[in-house]
């Protein structure tokens, strides 16, 4: 009798699992959600929050409801690996992550190993922010979708600009010593080069990621090489105290970034009082005067209050998601996997046009070039509460930004 | 060269006595209480919120008095209601208590202030460029750092060697029996003495958040080059502390300041093999690429060479 009625039990609950799990769309976000790096991770976490009550307020994706859960990585490869395993356990399929290409790297090998062992229930890695050429190049996957634009193709970007500064003879370059630092190093090296021979790179300098208290040395070395301007891939306390540091000893160049705009970059930007010296690259700011973008950007800030950054690759990522879950009619990745090759997409910030290359994977949009400063009229939005926002500066259309692959992809068939 | 040197210089003996400034509450606790304190640092961060809050509200200088009071005040509940508690169980339960502190500190500051860098600014009195040299200003906060650093030293030096409260205090720990016998309330001297030192880490966080980054991971972070500062200058030396800080300063600010490698020096290697490209990663390391490891591999050295630091009274 107790036998039967164990039985009767894990049938029913077997049941009722797989009722569920047929009208929700499940989204495991695998970042960091503890230690050092959690603010990011949490920031992250709260835009795919935002955004599935936004879609599940309109009826959710196929009338499947939109669920979020997030799993804690602390920025590690092994652990991202053990809480992928267990948000597949729990019924997810779709696997999103941005910080750390390390990361990145493992978790495509490992959908790709977990899809060819498993060829009925596939699974699919979303990258809205691991950026190493490597992921669309060398180990390129066709489960993986790579949503942000890559070392390569943003420093292409960036050195269009310095191309024609004319007032720049010297670049120091300054990275955190691991694996996008270096690529970030390479990348630019090689693309001054060819664009601009006269420019001397006076430095080119690699120190501990998150290790350093005091960067005033560094400044004092940036200082003495005589530079005009420095290219930095650094982010989150690397980025706030250089900045700091700089400020503080006088130091009076430009400064071109990958990640002035991630959390507390902006903040430290202002301490240095460092008005129109920063300048980044991404794919998009709060203040282009696309209605759309500034109707959901206030809607995000207005709920998300003491954490106030928006990052519109996460809405590009979640949009084209819908998008291609919508057309298959199918949340299954193998059915809308096919849907996003190629897929043409108007991007979050600006309403420009982007599309995804079948060939990688990768999505390319438009990217922009922008500088922080003091608000100017007609701009509605500033960086946590600074009053100090980004402003335009350069635009690259996606159809500008594309760069060849060497990847050679193995599709499942 | 001349410039390279000066500015190193000056550069090294300001992060010194950053590190000094935070380092030397931990030695008072364990010089006089025999307890390592891991979660010095997040009361070093408890300061710094403290102090943004408090000077949000009625400026810095106020904010320099009370945040460390009121983290007095925190310490010397904890020590009362806890650490006493956890003391007669041994050191390892010490180090578990403490270690266990610094998580639930964390949480309670993110509840509080969240995950982002909070906007704690340098005071507008203090926020000017005190001198020039070779064209890098320095700024008067830094000045000011520098000299709290300096106070502090002499003013402890002088109770520890020269006071009643400092020989009542030094007795204690020896011979607690016999202080007590002698009338002194033991319990309430290490009690104080606790509240002491974690006030001298809050005074480190009301002076280095402005200049350094104000947020939830501040703690982590440092932690670690405290315990180096500690344990070279010798575990329980205030002396010793304020020099080990004042090398590991110069030591790292000069090692980034060389892009010199093994190459540099001895000319490239010339092996064509599978070692030899092994050999040639390190060979062209410069010292500025590990300068950030200098202090660690220094900690190391001295554990081996010198067990019991630079000015150590005892072997660790």
């Amino acid at each position: 009798m107790k036998h039967l009625f164990a039985t009767t039990a894990l049938a029913v609950s077997l049941v009722a699992g797989h009722a569920a799990a047929e009208d929700t769309l499940k989204i495991g976000y695998v970042d960091p959600l503890s230690g050092g790096a959690a603010s990011v991770g949490q920031i992250g976490l709260n835009h795919l929050k935002f955004i599935a009550d936004e879609a599940n307020a309109k009826g959710g994706i196929n009338r499947e409801k939109v669920e979020v859960i997030g799993y804690d990585n602390q920025v590690n490869a092994q652990t991202s690996l053990v809480q992928v395993q267990k948000a597949i356990d729990e019924g997810v399929r779709i696997i999103v992550q941005g910080n750390g290409s390390s990361v990145g790297v493992a978790i495509e090998d490992f959908v790709a190993k977990y899809n060819r062992r498993n060829p009925d229930k596939h699974i699919v890695y979303l990258n809205y922010g691991a950026i190493d050429p490597v992921l669309t190049n060398e180990k390129c996957s066709y489960w993986h979708v790579s949503f942000d634009a890559n070392v390569n193709v943003k420093m292409a970007a960036l050195t269009n600009f310095i191309k024609d500064q004319s007032d720049i003879k010297k670049i120091y370059l300054i990275d955190q010593d691991y694996s996008f630092g270096h690529a970030v190093a390479d990348a630019a090296v090689k693309m001054l080069k060819e664009k601009r021979a006269d420019i001397e790179v006076v430095g080119n300098e690699f120190h501990p990621l998150v290790k350093i208290t005091d960067f005033a040395p560094y400044v004092a070395k940036i200082k003495a090489s005589g530079a005009d301007a420095v290219i930095t891939g650094n982010w989150g306390q690397d980025f706030s105290l250089l900045l700091k540091a700089a400020g503080q000893a006088g130091l009076k160049v430009k400064w071109f970034t990958y990640y002035a705009g991630a959390a507390g970059g902006p903040t430290a930007i202002k301490q240095a009082d460092l008005a129109g010296q920063v300048y980044q690259v991404n794919e998009g700011i709060n203040n282009l005067g696309y209605p759309e973008a500034d109707k959901t950007i206030k809607a995000y800030i207005d709920r998300y209050k003491d954490a106030p950054v928006v990052f519109p690759r996460i809405f590009n990522t979640a949009g084209l998601l819908f998008k291609a879950v919508e057309e298959a009619k199918s949340s299954d990745p193998a059915d809308f996997i096919p849907k996003l090759e190629g897929m043409e997409y108007k991007t979050f910030s600006s309403g420009g046009d982007g599309f995804i290359r079948k060939e990688d994977h990768q999505l390319f949009q438009p990217l922009f070039i922008s500088s922080f400063g003091p608000l100017k009229d007609g701009e509605s939005f500033d960086e946590e509460n600074t009053g100090w926002g980004w402003t335009k500066i350069g635009e690259v259309a996606a159809k500008d930004t594309v760069v060849p692959t060497t990847c050679e992809m193995k599709r499942p068939g | 060269m001349l410039e390279i040197v000066f500015v190193s210089t000056i550069n090294g003996v300001l992060f010194g006595m950053l590190l000094f400034l935070m380092a030397s509450g931990l030695t008072v606790i364990f010089s006089m209480m025999g307890v390592l304190n891991l979660a010095h640092a997040s009361f070093y961060m408890l300061g710094a919120f403290f102090g943004f809050e408090i000077s949000r509200h009625i400026g810095f200088w106020p904010a320099l008095i009370l945040a460390p009071i009121l983290v007095a005040l925190i310490g010397m509940v904890v020590e009362r209601f806890g650490l006493r508690r956890v003391h007669r169980y041994g050191h390892v339960a010490e180090l578990l208590f403490t270690f266990g502190l610094t998580f639930v500190i964390q949480q309670v500051v993110e509840m509080v202030w969240g995950r982002l860098p909070v906007n704690y600014v340098v005071p507008p009195s203090l926020n000017f460029s005190a001198f020039t040299i070779f064209s890098t200003t320095y700024p008067a906060f830094k000045v000011f750092e520098l000299l709290t650093a300096v106070a502090i030293f002499v003013v402890l030096l002088l109770i520890i060697r020269r006071t009643r409260i400092g020989l009542i205090v030094q007795a204690a720990l020896t011979h607690p029996d016999m202080v007590g016998m002698l009338g002194h309330n033991v319990d309430r001297i290490f009690m104080l003495v606790f509240g002491v030192g974690v006030a001298l880490a809050a005074v480190a966080g009301v002076i280095a958040g402005p200049a350094l980054v104000t947020q939830s991971n501040m703690a982590g972070l440092l932690g670690p080059i405290l315990f180096v500062v500690v344990v070279v200058g010798g575990l329980g030396s205030l002396s010793g502390a304020f020099a080990a800080s004042l090398l590991i300063g110069l030591v790292q600010t000069f090692a980034v300041a060389f892009d010199i490698s093994l190459a540099d020096l001895f000319g490239p290697l010339d092996l064509d093999n599978a070692l030899g490209d092994y050999l040639n990663d390190i060979w062209n390391v410069t010292i500025a690429q590990v300068a950030p490891i200098l202090p660690y591999l220094l900690l190391v050295l001295v554990l081996i060479v010198r067990p019991r630091g630079l000015m150590g009274m005892r072997d660790t």
